[in-house]
């Protein structure tokens, strides 16, 4: 069974990588004129300095140019990004895009994937508790809060939070991965800057996603406290601790972990606007400064890179599932 | 009636009756570039202050928030039309229409609609403007409204007053048109909103990455402009308030009237409260 549906969803992520590439490849042949073609001699006529831009468009054309057929080029090009050959930046020249890509991918690695599990977490919790009757009536009070922080995009809580901490009280850095003085290496004080420059980004994706995962997880919480098995917990005499972990959360969460694996990709879209807000170092500012300058293959490289790392999450998610439920690990 | 409604009915009104007023007040040329000094302060000429290209942020934020909400309502308007249809053949047909249409939504669903539409628009060739960017969003925003619509539909075609109006036999148009459309208008209320709310939020993000209409001073626009001139670091605090206000304002009014229709059409949803 478990099998059948892994080997399902590995198919189903490749057919989304396959398309996503398709994609990269059609898109700017269906435009009337190929805007990246267009592009590139428009760099050879003005820009005088890039003499090096002439070798770029003769590999363009060899391999994207209309002296072969369609397929053939389709082909050649699938084969390329199946091994991760995602071509030269144009506004970079001659810096290959998979090297930019991969030197930006970890810092969005690092800001998605902490930010949310601790969304994830704090909210899961956090909605539980609203639901059980036992729970601190202090935490009512903070659940409209919480839920009205869930309406807002990443990040414009972003430009609230850098408004706030950045610009008036000047507590933390207005944007960027680490001080320009800052001597990368593995020290004590590297690190800490690092933190303190991620702390704002990460706050704003924590903070705007509290409240999904809380909303959804009350609205378990309170179809799993009218089961009779809860009841029966309750008649045992067992404690509120175990009740509320061991037999309401963890039959709630189930339905949960699904909503994790579908909004990755939500997240990820919106963490790449975070970056973006906070000139963080990672893929969102890298696809930034590609669509400022038009550099095509940079745009199309990062969008494939994220649209598989998304469907590699989405993946483990799903993997997730049959420690949770031991109904799906026959 | 349900709070949650009317704060948000409230909350979307008062930014509706601001943008009339401003229209009527604010000379709207003046959102043009250099129609003023550049980068000062609010003041009695310039209420809002102006931008370091010289726009009137008052002009700009009325212009802003009704070509926001032109680009929000035409995507919206043609992901719920093109959603409802899709959702009445699938649950209402059945069969391989059905498996068909909910696999295409299931598959799309899981694609990060944002990163399409970058690579969509960026691989446009001539200049963005308002509609077209409206156009490209509307692409995508059927998906949600398509399932969300599709599983009411499903549900609705067993009620007994649709068998009742099948017996006494009335064709599908008018069982559709009659029956079923007057008790989905709060589910299609909601789905408009929330179809709205996430075109609108598409746009944003795609002006904020560069992408959006530079001609056209779109509140995501304004907020582009805003980062890539350096606001924050000049101190021009006027020109960072503003918009975020206005699109905090527009964000959260959107989401509660979704949540208010949402309560108003599942009277289950009433007892969470």
């Amino acid at each position: 069974m478990f099998l059948l549906r892994l080997t399902k969803r590995l198919l189903l992520m490749l057919a989304v990588i396959f398309t996503a590439a398709s994609l990269n490849f059609l898109l700017p042949k269906l435009a009337p004129k190929d805007p990246i073609e267009t592009k590139l001699l428009e760099l050879t006529e003005t820009g005088g300095a890039l003499t090096d831009m002439k070798g770029l468009v003769e590999a363009y054309r060899a391999k994207f140019g209309l002296d072969r057929p369609l397929a053939e080029q389709y082909l050649s090009y699938i084969k390329d990004t199946a091994s991760l050959d995602l071509g030269q930046s144009i506004a970079f020249y001659p810096a290959r895009v998979t090297d930019l890509v991969g030197r930006a991918l970890p810092w969005t690695i690092g800001l998605l994937l902490t930010s949310t599990l601790i969304a994830f977490a704090l909210g899961t919790v956090l909605g539980a508790l609203l639901a059980w009757e036992g729970a601190p009536r202090l935490l009512g009070l903070l659940a409209p809060g919480v839920m009205v922080l869930a309406a807002l995009p990443y990040y414009l809580l972003g430009l609230v939070l850098i408004y706030v901490f950045a610009f008036s009280w000047r507590l933390l850095p207005l944007g960027g991965g680490f001080e320009m003085t800052a001597i990368p290496g593995l020290r004590w004080d590297f690190v800490l800057d690092i933190l303190r420059h991620s702390l704002l980004p990460a706050a704003s994706i924590v903070l705007a996603s509290v409240g999904t995962w809380a909303l959804a997880m009350r609205g378990m919480m309170v179809t799993v406290q009218g089961e009779d098995y809860m009841a029966y917990a309750e008649a045992n005499g067992l404690s509120v601790q175990r009740r509320f972990f061991s037999y309401g959360l963890r039959n709630a969460l189930l339905p949960q972990v699904t909503g994790l694996a579908l909004h990755i990709g939500y997240i990820a879209a919106g963490s790449v606007l975070v970056e973006r807000v906070f000139q963080y170092p990672g893929l969102g500012n890298l696809l930034f400064a590609a669509i400022q300058q038009n550099d095509y293959f940079v745009i199309y490289g990062v969008v494939f890179i994220l649209v598989v790392m998304i469907a590699v999450l989405m993946l483990l998610v799903d993997m997730l599932y049959p420690l949770l439920d031991p109904r799906v690990r026959r | 009636m349900n709070r949650r409604l009317l704060a948000g009915l409230a909350l979307l009104g008062l930014l509706v009756l601001l943008a009339c007023l401003g229209a009527l007040t604010v000379d709207l040329d003046d959102a043009r570039p250099l129609s003023a000094d550049v980068a000062q302060p609010p003041s009695w000429d310039n209420p809002l202050g102006t931008d370091t290209a010289g726009r009137d942020l008052a002009a700009v934020l009325v212009v802003g928030t009704l070509l926001t909400a032109k680009v929000g309502l035409l995507a919206g308007l043609i992901g719920i039309a093109v959603g409802t249809t899709l959702a009445f053949l699938a649950a209402y047909h059945g069969g391989w229409v059905d498996r068909v249409i909910s696999f295409a939504v299931d598959v799309l669903l899981t694609v990060p609609g944002l990163l399409v539409l970058v690579v969509i628009a960026s691989a446009w060739p001539g200049q963005m403007t308002t509609t077209l960017m409206a156009l490209v969003i509307a692409l995508l925003a059927w998906r949600e409204p398509t399932r969300q619509i599709r599983a009411q539909v499903l549900v609705m075609r067993e009620a007994g007053y649709v068998r009742m109006a099948r017996l006494s036999g009335q064709g599908s148009l008018a069982i559709i048109f009659q029956e079923m459309m007057p008790n989905l208008m709060p589910y299609l209320g909601a789905a408009l909103v929330s179809s709205v709310s996430a075109a609108i939020l598409a746009s944003v993000g795609l002006e904020a990455l560069g992408l959006g209409p530079r001609d056209e001073p779109t509140l995501g626009m304004t907020i582009y402009w805003m980062i890539s001139e350096g606001a924050f670091l000049r101190g021009l605090w006027w020109w960072i308030v503003e918009p975020v206000t206005i699109l905090v304002a527009l964000f959260v009014g959107m989401y509660l009237v979704v949540i208010g229709l949402d309560e108003f059409a599942n009277p289950r949803l009433r007892s969470l409260k």
